[in-house]
């Protein structure tokens, strides 16, 4: 973790609420792994005061570039929009816990909604770097937020689209769905991101199937760093409920051990 | 160009090298990567409770113009946990820790100051009377002078730790405060702890913070802790910590020109995790700029017109 001043490559609008920011990382020397996380200054004014945390979209190891996909949504966002090609910006990272990819897992689902896309984007991009089979199902208001499914399908992943729009987004269509799937692809793990209820619906499926499973939670962060204690969950382990940072010992944990709330 | 800076300040039996310095709740042994902690005045790590505290209910941080509002709630691992495994991490800087202490009662606060003070690493007590967070409708012991007497004095009688009392804002007159803390014994003051403040989401009426009302913090309340600072050293020759909302080193030699003699650094870590090197630089180059060699010559040096009327 470190603070740096990156070059911006590019930050355009990709559909209506969706944008696409690309910077320069060749000075970050740390790993950077799918599931971590910058938290970025947006501006230089009073608001949006505090720095806004987003989950890394690709990582491009031979380019030397990472890139974001954001929903324009707060302060935070919107100013993030006005900074162009060549700007310097100014990220902390990389930061917290990201997914972890086993040696025999071959065959993984990811189940994804809205911005929690671009999280599990990343880790589609490492499975398709080993080899591993993907298929993911991402969810949406309408077929306009689903731009990132084509970034998947470039990675190999076989992508199911359901929508709000197509009354397909439903639990029991996703229910349906998730649990063909894990026969058909024979999954042998699951990766969650981006909306409660469908990590209930996945961490009842896994916990039943015994697959295991990862979910990257998304919550108000303080610092980033650990030290405030602002972005807490509750985790569930042998002797009872414990609280932890997201930041810091997640964003990503074991889907089991998660009180959904 | 002057070479021979002299930083160096006193709060009671405790010396620091430079007068800047985290505070409480905003800087952790995390940071260790990022910052040289041994560049820092001092080192202040998040206020301990005896017993674990689980904290308040999430949002426990959102953001309002120029600042954020909190309400954690002490989340703590305990007393025992807190001797075993955080003091001893920041054994190996060579810079004072004031140790952050948060209780209940008198009592509690009385009991954690002998076992924590007799603790060697500990160089000094702040003593957190002033948390808006706690039960009872964001009261706190600083809010009532007999008591932070009462507090301060009961706390004196067990350790020789030099004890700084952590006020808050969120009082009418804050100078009755400080003074019933010097004479129960406050080798210093800190002014202040955040200052009681409250959002709502108009969209979904909610409380925008889980325990409704949390501390302000960050440059919002810059100009309060500027003015609070000036009345308080109006009152005591006690040595004063500036905290809240300092941002750069302009703001912390703002403080210092109103009366204090070090300054503590929480939010803007969140922004800017070097700031605290930065208003420490910055400091030194004001010093330089105005010749002044020893710090401590910049203390209240205000220039208040010389027919103010103290309505205060």
């Amino acid at each position: 973790m470190k603070t740096y001043q990156l070059e911006i490559l590019s930050n355009i609008q990709v559909s209506e609420r969706y944008w696409h920011m690309t910077l320069n990382s060749e000075n970050i020397e740390e790993p950077i792994v799918p599931g971590q996380f910058f938290n970025i200054k947006c501006g230089e004014d009073e608001l949006p005061f505090l720095r806004r945390p987003f989950s890394i979209y690709r990582i491009n190891q031979e380019e030397k570039t990472i890139e974001f996909l954001y929903l324009v949504k707060g302060a935070g966002t919107v100013n993030l929009t006005k900074f162009k090609a060549d700007d310097q910006l100014d990220v902390l990272g990389p930061l917290g816990i990201g997914f972890r990819l086993e040696e025999d897992w071959d065959s993984i689902l990811l189940l994804a909604r809205g911005v929690g896309i671009a999280t599990l984007a990343a880790l589609a991009q490492e499975a398709a770097a080993k080899n591993v089979k993907c298929v993911a199902i991402l969810s949406a208001r309408s077929n306009n937020d689903l731009l990132a499914a084509e970034t998947l399908q470039g990675f190999g992943a076989t992508v199911i689209k359901v929508t709000e729009e197509e009354g397909t987004s439903g639990v029991e269509n996703v229910q349906r769905l998730v649990e063909e799937l894990i026969v058909e692809h024979g999954v042998k793990a699951a990766f969650t991101c981006g909306s409660m209820r469908l990590s209930r619906l996945l961490q009842k499926i896994t916990f039943k199937e015994n697959i295991p499973a990862q979910i990257a939670l998304e919550e108000h962060m303080g610092c980033a760093m650990g030290v405030c204690y602002a972005c807490v969950c509750n985790i569930r382990e042998s002797h009872g409920i414990k609280s932890v940072r997201v930041c810091i010992e997640g964003p990503v944990f074991d889907l089991e051990k998660v009180v959904l709330t | 160009m002057m070479d021979n800076l002299s930083l160096d300040i006193q709060i009671g039996s405790l010396h620091l090298k430079n007068p800047v310095m985290p505070a409480s709740g905003a800087f952790g042994f995390e940071m260790e990567s990022i910052l040289d902690f041994n560049e820092l005045g001092a080192l202040v790590p998040k206020s301990i409770t005896k017993y674990p505290r689980g904290g308040n209910d999430t949002p426990r941080v959102c953001e309002v113009t120029g600042g954020m509002i909190n309400s954690i709630g002490i989340q703590s691992k305990g007393l025992p946990y807190y001797l075993e495994h955080i003091i001893p991490q920041y054994q190996k800087y060579d810079v004072p820790l004031i140790a952050s202490i948060s209780a209940d009662s008198i009592e509690e606060f009385t009991e954690m100051s002998e076992i924590i003070g007799a603790n060697p690493a500990v160089s000094a007590i702040e003593l957190n009377i002033s948390c808006p967070n706690l039960e009872g409708n964001g009261k706190a012991f600083g809010m009532d002078g007999d008591l932070s007497f009462e507090l301060i004095q009961k706390v004196k009688s067990v350790t020789d730790q030099p004890l700084i009392a952590k006020l808050t804002p969120n009082v009418t007159s804050i100078q009755e405060i400080a003074l019933a803390c010097e004479e129960a014994g406050a080798d210093g003051l800190n002014v202040a702890n955040t200052i009681l403040g409250m959002a709502i989401d108009i969209h979904t009426r909610k409380p925008k913070i889980g325990n409704v009302m949390g501390g302000i913090s960050g440059p919002a309340i810059k100009p309060i802790i500027v003015r609070l600072i000036h009345q308080v050293r109006n009152v005591t020759t006690l040595p004063i910590i500036g905290c809240g909302g300092i941002m750069n080193s302009d703001d912390a030699i703002e403080m210092i020109l109103a009366g204090a003699s070090s300054v503590q650094i929480g939010t803007a870590n969140f922004i800017n995790p070097l700031t605290m090197i930065e208003v420490l630089e910055g400091i030194k180059e004001y010093m330089r700029r105005y010749e002044i060699s020893d710090i401590n010559n910049l203390v209240g040096k205000v220039n208040l017109p010389s027919s103010t009327s103290t309505l205060y």
